[in-house]
């Protein structure tokens, strides 16, 4: 029965592998050239375009992309969502570690309570956060203001110009903090036992094992916890799309790069050039993202 | 497998649980408690009044009477029944769109777990070069191609982009190294069971609980999506819920005052009836996803 099998051959069975293969790739792959190549291919070349009063559509070179550079407008988005990031981004994750190592260390009543609930703002839509935490800041029906008067002090008014970017990171830390800590524990859960029991036996206490077992054995899924989220913050357009209803002398149509670029594309009617800055800010993403990845890595290498 | 997963690290938990519980670490985790549910109590609370109710009694408790069904049949009859509508979107582009995008990147990191073919190291390089392009960098660049190839405003405009998870196929390429032994799949190649026949009765069982996590969080992100949908719909009988509850929250705000207070009851409403499913989702497979994505986050 098996004889003939293999007397047919070796380049047979492997053929039939290999059609296998690219057979089972290839639905995927399709739906990947659609969704992502394509879109992405027709950016880039609709950037090198430009509309002209006079002549149409014609091909102008970089200059969409050296008008991005020099645009006031971007620029001021770009660092307004970098100055996001640099606050935002390590204060969730260190929550986030924080509730990770507390659930892990069996020192907790009702862990699973806590994992379960502080995960569950992950599935509520960013709109209904957003809305949710606008109706809590405002002036309507806010919660904010009621707690104030309550108080019988004056609620600041966290819409306003100064306090905004701080409102959509609390928005943003809710939404994401337990999804980060579930990345988190499930890396703690990895941990094989033998590494806590010879800590244990060079005579470590919990904060000693965690500081030199658990957060070492923590470095790679806080790496892509951390570049998730570098990512989700140079892309920010939800919650302060949703807030300009509430709040539209604070948040401009250029508020953060991809509000930019979308009422570039729809409300300016400037598809070409909201094609360049949309290739740009993909090129600052994955640069920034890369580099904290290299840094990482060469820290590591002197440790 | 699974099961054998699951139970060693609940046995050294069991050995760690003797140790002393700490009320200050209680406490503090208390705190995180209420930051995570206050929000989504406000919001039931808040559901559940009547329209005066909710400008004139405190946020963090139910109202006079209890309006959370009334509340609900108004959201559901408004407009000729809209939410209805929306809801039923929704619906559509979640199961559609998240089945076949789990499906797809089941299959595909099967195959490139599985299966030595030529260009697989690249084609897997290119796909994690798509994780780092997240769905919102692509919305306008996809509007401008779907409007080029005349599809935007239609149901397929939302449906396209959701199939694609390229987070999805890496977490089963991850998921079907370890899941699948190659010895099954010989074993049954000898048998004489074709390629697909041993991925549809062998390997799809075995790579269920990666399925779910990929599914769950396909799920997640098509029914939580905003932006693509707001770019590539302008007829609102195709809006998803969120677009639709935004599209009241601008109408509230437009100044028209009075007609705007009693769309704030419908918004709340509509925003606690649009979280409901996947909450469910979520507490009902918890052990599929928690499993799930231990393996994406852990293997490297």
């Amino acid at each position: 029965m098996t004889a003939p099998a293999v007397r047919a051959g070796l380049p047979r069975p492997f053929l039939r592998l290999r059609v296998a293969g690219y057979a089972f790739f290839l639905p995927f792959f399709v739906v990947f050239l659609v969704a992502v190549v394509a879109p992405l291919a027709y950016a880039i070349y609709l950037s090198f375009f430009q509309d002209r009063m006079i002549g149409g559509t014609v091909f102008s070179g970089l200059a969409n992309y050296t008008r991005a550079i020099s645009d006031a407008l971007f620029g001021a988005g770009l660092l307004r969502v970098a100055l996001f990031l640099v606050v935002q981004v390590p204060v969730m994750l260190l929550i986030a570690l924080g509730c990770a190592l507390a659930i892990d260390s069996g020192r907790l009543r009702w862990p699973s309570l806590f994992r379960i609930t502080i995960f569950m703002p992950y599935a509520v839509p960013a709109v209904v956060s957003a809305l949710m935490w606008g109706y809590i800041y405002g002036d309507q029906f806010g919660l904010v203001g009621q707690i104030g008067d309550a108080l019988g002090v004056a609620a600041p008014n966290l819409m306003s110009r100064s306090w905004m970017l701080g409102s959509i990171g609390n928005m943003v830390t809710w939404e994401f903090v337990g999804y980060n800590m579930i990345i988190l524990y499930a890396a703690l859960r990895a941990i094989p036992e033998e590494l806590y029991e010879a800590a244990e036996m060079d005579g470590a206490g919990a904060i000693r094992i965690a500081w030199s077992v658990k957060l070492p054995a923590l470095r790679p899924a806080l790496l892509v916890a951390t570049i998730f989220s570098i990512i989700g913050s140079f892309q920010l357009f939800n919650e302060p799309n949703i807030l300009q209803t509430l709040a539209p002398a604070v948040i401009t149509t250029s508020y953060t790069p991809n509000m930019y670029a979308y009422s570039l594309a729809f409300n300016g009617q400037q598809i070409n050039y909201s094609a360049a800055v949309a290739v740009v800010l993909g090129l600052v993403t994955v640069v920034v993202a890369y580099a904290v990845q290299i840094l990482t890595a060469r820290r590591e290498k002197t440790l | 497998m699974t099961a054998v997963a699951g139970a060693s690290p609940a046995a050294h938990r069991s050995s760690k649980a003797k140790r002393r519980r700490s009320p200050t670490l209680t406490v503090i985790m208390l705190v995180m408690f209420g930051y995570a549910v206050l929000p989504l109590f406000w919001l039931l609370a808040n559901a559940s009044k009547s329209g005066g109710d909710l400008f004139s009694t405190f946020g963090l408790w139910f109202g006079g009477d209890f309006h959370l069904f009334a509340n609900i049949g108004e959201t559901l009859r408004y407009n000729d029944g809209i939410f209805v509508r929306w809801f039923g979107n929704t619906v559509l582009y979640s199961v559609v769109g998240a089945g076949g995008a789990a499906l797809l990147a089941t299959i595909g990191g099967y195959a490139l777990a599985k299966y030595d073919f030529p260009g697989r190291k690249l084609l897997f390089a290119v796909v994690l070069g798509g994780i780092s392009i997240p769905g919102t960098a692509l919305a306008v660049p996809t509007y401008l191609l779907f409007s080029r190839i005349g599809i935007v405003d239609t149901p397929w405009a939302v449906l396209i982009p959701s199939l694609c998870s390229p987070f999805g196929l890496y977490l089963m390429r991850v998921y079907a190294a370890d899941a699948v032994p190659d010895s099954i799949l010989e074993s049954a190649r000898i048998d004489g069971a074709s390629e697909f026949r041993i991925f549809r009765t062998i390997a799809l069982r075995l790579l269920a609980p990666g399925f779910v996590t990929v599914l769950l969080f396909a799920l997640v992100a098509t029914w939580n999506n905003y932006f693509l949908p707001l770019i590539v719909l302008n007829t609102p009988t195709w809006f998803p819920l969120t677009v639709g509850l935004n599209q009241w929250n601008a109408q509230a705000n437009s100044g028209t005052s009075g007609a705007g207070d009693a769309t704030y009851s419908l918004i709340l409403t509509g925003s606690l009836l649009s979280i409901v499913p996947l909450i469910i989702a979520f507490l009902a497979l918890q052990r599929f996803w928690q499993s799930g994505l231990a393996t994406g986050s852990v293997k490297q």
